[in-house]
């Protein structure tokens, strides 16, 4: 066969719950949006808990090549960007041994 | 079936034949199921009138608040703090952004937005209107005025309109580096020579009054509070969030051997709740309106810059008539 029978896809986003985003789970054939949401509801809503459905046409997705991933990769150490990078409590701790801090005592305090 | 754009308010579905009663009924029972309402759905009109003036002060808050802090990358004292005063300061236009596609969402275009702050209607938080004037103001700012803005985000998360909800996980997480990264710097500060410590002490005392201001007027004041609690739209009475922050930050404030200035601050041990000095809600309410230390700098400099990138939505919109078709 040297053509493509098929209609064309649609990509599925399922919602599990009201508030939650809508999540990418597969794509269906569909001649047009009605069908394709009654397919994706047939194909991946069945079980699973789901509130909501969106289709888009496969065509309308524009990704970025794998080949460019690196461009998601820090060049430098970025630690000074994540909370984790900041260690404040043994900081604090390690001052107070030292008693290079001075708290003011008050009688409301812990 | 019904087809429509999850994304953009139809015009027409709302009218179901149901009246305005009948459909807030259903509405609040959603909201107290702890159900998410979507920009698609029925909502009252005062629900979306508050949301849109809430996160749009959020929003103008996030690129108000950055303009402070900018000030002083180039100043900072070492490299390492001056990456990430730049990248908070990236982080807090970033969550302008995310919150005016919120706003877009109920309906107000992102050009009216601008052009309100622009003009000097919009509102945005107070606290951002006064002077960040030494290095140890950016560390109060960054610990104590990000830690303040995170109890509240952590609570409106847990709100009922959706897309406000989920911008909120992503701000608040970012928000926890700003937080730390100003711990930091205090702790620095704290620990270092009397000048520093001195320093610190002196960027507390002028700004403790902007932050127990920055939870808002007390509950007495707010007409509309058991309203917009029904509808989870506020989570929390601004003095229950107020009372909440004094019992996180005000020992570890303490703790770094800083005084709080304000002789009547205890925990009154009957009642639990923290005894404080009322900021001057009448300089609150005038600096809000325009009359404060930094208010027009704030404007004239969003003005500057929105005129100073007009060539960059000029070759966007050159770029929207040159559509790339995506490979297939």
């Amino acid at each position: 066969m040297d053509s493509d029978t098929q209609w064309v896809t649609w990509e599925v986003l399922h919602q599990e719950k009201r508030g939650d985003p809508h999540v990418h789970v597969g794509s269906v054939h569909a001649p047009n949006a009605e069908m394709a949401l009654i397919l994706a509801k047939e194909q991946f809503a069945r079980r699973q808990k789901c509130v909501n459905l969106w289709v888009v046409p496969t065509v309308a997705i524009v990704s970025m090549p794998y080949d460019d991933a690196d461009i998601f990769e820090a060049g430098t150490d970025k630690s000074y960007r994540e909370a984790w990078g900041y260690k404040v409590r043994e900081r604090v701790r390690a001052a107070r041994e030292l008693d290079r801090l001075d708290p003011k005592e008050d009688d409301a305090g812990e | 079936m019904t087809l429509m754009n999850p994304l953009v308010r139809p015009v027409i579905t709302d009218d179901d034949g149901r009246s305005e009663d009948e459909k807030l009924v259903t509405f609040e029972a959603r909201v107290a199921a702890g159900e998410k309402i979507e920009p698609t759905d029925w909502m009252p009109d005062r629900y979306r009138q508050q949301l849109i003036r809430m996160v749009q002060n959020h929003g103008n808050s996030e690129i108000v608040g950055a303009l402070p802090e900018r000030e002083w990358i180039p100043h900072a004292p070492t490299f390492k703090r001056k990456l990430a005063l730049t990248a908070k300061v990236q982080d807090e236009v970033g969550h302008a952004q995310l919150l005016y596609r919120v706003v877009e969402t109920l309906g107000k275009p992102r050009e009216v937005i601008i052009e309100e702050l622009l003009n000097g209607t919009a509102k945005y938080s107070n606290v951002f209107n006064y002077p960040p004037e030494t290095w140890a103001d950016v560390g109060i700012i960054a610990w104590l005025i990000d830690a303040a803005a995170i109890i509240r985000q952590m609570l409106l998360r847990e709100g009922s309109y959706g897309p406000y909800s989920r911008a909120l996980k992503r701000i608040c997480y970012e928000e926890s580096f700003h937080l730390k990264h100003g711990h930091d710097i205090c702790v620095t500060l704290a620990t270092g020579t009397q000048f520093q410590r001195d320093m610190l002490q002196d960027a507390l005392n002028r700004w403790w009054n902007p932050i127990v201001g920055f939870f808002g007027p007390p509950d007495r004041a707010s007409v509309h509070t058991d309203e917009l609690m029904r509808w989870r739209v506020k989570l929390k009475t601004n003095d229950a969030i107020r009372q909440q922050f004094f019992d996180q930050y005000v020992p570890r404030i303490w703790e770094l051997g800083l005084s709080i200035p304000d002789p009547e601050l205890r925990k009154d041990d009957e009642s639990g709740r923290w005894l404080y000095t009322e900021p001057d809600w009448e300089e609150f309410k005038r600096v809000i309106k325009g009359h404060g230390p930094c208010n027009a700098e704030r404007i004239a400099v969003r003005r500057l810059a929105h005129e100073e990138g007009e060539w960059v939505r000029r070759a966007l919109a050159a770029a929207a008539n040159d559509q790339a078709v995506p490979v297939q």
